[in-house]
């Protein structure tokens, strides 16, 4: 068995039709992992950013990132190690939970409440992806009802 | 100058000097053919099913060099086609595709002849646009072009919705291309180039492995001085015939599943291969790892996703090939003694007179691979030959000794049955003066047979020569070799008369037992100048030899077949 790598790559592209697309359909067409992918425009710009977190053996990795760049609409894919990779997750968790430990907790994955209802509150955390991994684990005792992950973000430095 | 959306795609093509283009209407492309009538800039020759207009179109491509050019409808025009975009996509083939689409307004409403067109060929074409507003029509097509012949060749698909054909824009058609984000690599980096010299120089058993990059980046004459310079024997791929040339002394022939004992060898024992163009297909490694493990590799592609892809490389280049060698051929002449090789030559050429390319002839029936010496001998170099897929096709790529490129055209990467006919079609119309031959098999010729009417309409004088086994033959041999004779779906000894057949077409038939029936059937063919079609009936059970297995090693071929 071959060595699986996480990588993230931070894929700029033509802001136009069918572009995520062609991303999505290269990486199910030849069998490539999508762990996550984020999409937002760039401001001021033609061109649209794609965070792409993705696995596999290095020589698939490095196939991931020529066939990236072998896209038409394809400006650039930056592979670099050097991200600074944020992702958020929200929680929707009942009021009849006890909350203690919740606001500490929270406190610590750099979180907050975001909204509220008559029966639930829902609370965002922004982190590392391991630690969402991590918040996620430890927000299990207050039994929530919907987790939503954004997908990482990256930004090269 | 303001012009409806049709009129741009006319006065496009005018501009891109487009001679012919290849097609059939529908609904949602009449406006254009209605231009196509009112214009005389190039020629249209309506072809008789959508896939063929699309193999005619690449056929001339192959042939010319230049952008093969097509028009289909929407719906079932388009999907037809997509055979015709996968087959010249795998082969790198420039073409540019324009298909009708239903109006911008009834997209998305599972409308007459509606059918996501760019979501279909997006896995099987360089690029694709669906044209939405009319403004960008001439910048699209301009780019069409561009992307088409640049880089790595291949089919570009523009589709554009009804609507769009009947708007008034501006047309102003770009002289030069800007495009943000695509900029192949033409030059290779004069480092790598050093390095891949002094490792030419350092190697006992180099080889020249040389695939289809040479055809399309038109480097023959370039790799043929460097081969010659150097004095390292090379090795060609299905889709490289051609490249060096038959008679050259330094050509073992093709490598891989089909390919001679020498080629082959040479790529086993080399110490360094010298990869130009090629992408190192299954047909051609067979089992990975034993391919070529004592060599390190030089890969010289245009495309860097090439390079790496199925094998580690040692030293990759990425640039135009043509453009490559002639920077390596200066510092080859400087730095490479070619008699250092000879010892090396002179084994190659031992395997090659061990095991030379055979067939066993006989005087009861004719076999297969007589009829394409056969050609060879008659014709040679005054032919273009065009295949279609199976036994005929690797006995083609065997026996005929080709002497330029653009000589073969054959559906390589693909294997698509039905191209030879549309191909010899489009080939024949791009290079008339040469004689036109498809040799073809009782299988494939019937996938494609309606197009003998767009030949006879044009006079598009193509031979097709027939090697009737009443099998679908490749299949056959396989079921033969490793299915134990069970002949599931491969006996097609039920089949029309194929003389009949051409003459209802208006073009001439002729039946085939002997040789000397062979060779007057073959001149009156020629000479006839009109669609002929030589109905040659063959050995039935004849075998491709050698054979390496799929995911077999190249070292162990098959030579000979024993019950």
């Amino acid at each position: 068995m071959e060595h699986y790598t996480r990588r993230v790559l931070s894929v700029i592209v033509l802001n136009e039709d069918g572009v995520l697309s062609r991303i999505s359909g290269l990486f199910a067409g030849r069998g490539y992992n999508i762990d996550s992918l984020t999409v937002a425009p760039i401001p001021k710009t033609n061109l649209s950013r794609l965070t792409i977190v993705t696995s596999g053996s290095a020589p698939v990795l490095e196939q991931i990132v020529k066939q990236l760049h072998k896209l038409i609409p394809t400006y650039k894919v930056i592979e670099s190690g050097q991200f600074v990779e944020k992702e958020m997750a929200l929680v929707k968790i009942p009021l009849a939970e006890d909350f203690n430990g919740l606001d500490a907790m929270l406190k610590a994955y750099n979180g907050t409440i975001a909204s509220s209802g008559e029966d639930f509150i829902v609370v965002m955390v922004a982190d590392d992806y391991d630690r969402i991994d991590n918040f996620l684990k430890a927000v299990k005792k207050y039994n929530p009802t919907d987790i939503v992950r954004s997908g990482s973000v990256a930004m090269d430095i | 100058m303001e012009l409806s959306g049709s009129q741009m795609v006319i006065e496009a093509l005018r501009k891109e000097n487009v001679s012919v283009v290849f097609g059939y209407p529908g609904g949602a492309i009449m406006n254009v053919y209605d231009e196509v009538y009112k214009q005389n800039y190039f020629k249209h020759i309506l072809t008789r099913h959508e896939q063929a207009a699309l193999h005619a179109a690449d056929g001339y491509a192959r042939a010319s060099g230049e952008v093969g050019v097509a028009f289909v409808t929407s719906g079932p025009g388009f999907t037809n086609a997509v055979t015709g975009l996968a087959t010249a996509y795998m082969d790198s083939i420039p073409m540019v595709v324009i298909s009708g689409q239903v109006p911008i307004s009834m997209i998305g409403t599972d409308a007459f002849q509606e059918i996501d067109a760019v979501g279909i060929s997006r896995p099987c074409v360089k690029h694709n646009y669906l044209v939405k507003d009319v403004k960008d029509l001439p910048r699209i097509l301009k780019e069409a072009f561009y992307i088409a012949r640049s880089g790595r060749p291949g089919p570009v698909h523009v589709d554009i919705p009804k609507d769009v054909t009947a708007q008034m824009g501006h047309f102003a058609y770009p002289s030069e291309i800007k495009m943000q984000t695509y900029k192949p690599t033409y030059k290779g980096n004069p480092r790598q180039i050093k390095k891949a010299i002094e490792a030419i120089q350092a190697a006992k058993r180099p080889v020249l492995y040389i695939g289809g990059g040479a055809i399309n980046s038109n480097a023959s004459a370039e790799v043929r001085e460097f081969a010659k310079l150097c004095g390292i024997p090379a090795v060609e791929t299905l889709m490289a015939r051609g490249v060096m040339g038959d008679e050259n002394p330094l050509l073992l022939g093709m490598l891989g599943m089909h390919g001679c004992y020498s080629a082959n060898m040479a790529m086993s024992e080399a110490d360094l291969m010298i990869a130009f163009g090629p992408r190192f297909d299954d047909r051609v490694t067979g089992k990975l790892s034993e391919f070529a493990k004592h060599a390190k590799i030089i890969h010289v592609d245009i495309d860097p996703s090439s390079i790496g892809k199925i094998v580690p490389i040692d030293y990759p280049i990425v640039g135009d090939l043509k453009n490559v060698v002639e920077a390596m051929i200066p510092l080859a002449k400087e730095q490479i003694d070619e008699s250092k090789y000879k010892p090396w030559r002179d084994l190659l050429k031992r395997y090659d007179e061990i095991h030379p390319l055979k067939y066993e002839d006989s005087n009861e029936i004719l076999k297969p691979q007589w009829a394409i010496e056969r050609v060879g001998q008659l014709l040679g170099d005054k032919a273009i030959i065009c295949t279609d897929v199976g036994q005929h096709q690797m006995w083609a790529a065997q026996f005929y000794p080709f002497s330029y490129p653009r000589q073969w055209l054959s559906s390589g990467g693909l294997g698509t049955m039905g191209y030879g006919l549309p191909a010899a079609i489009g080939a024949k119309v791009a290079v008339p003066s040469k004689t036109v031959i498809n040799f073809t098999g009782d299988g494939s010729i019937l996938m494609n047979i309606q197009e003998l009417m767009t030949a006879v309409e044009n006079n598009v004088a193509v031979v097709n020569i027939i090697l009737n086994n009443q099998f679908l033959g490749m299949v056959r041999q396989w079921q033969t070799f490793f299915y134990n004779k069970r002949y599931s779906s491969t006996d097609l000894s039920v089949q029309p008369d194929f003389v009949k057949l051409i003459e209802s077409f208006g073009g001439r038939g002729f039946r085939v037992t002997t040789k000397d029936e062979f060779d007057k059937a073959l001149k009156e063919a020629v000479e006839s100048n009109t669609v002929c079609m030589i109905d040659v009936q063959v050995d039935r059970f004849e075998n491709v030899l050698p054979m390496v297995p799929a995911g077999g090693t190249l070292y162990n071929m098959m030579l000979e077949y024993k019950e």
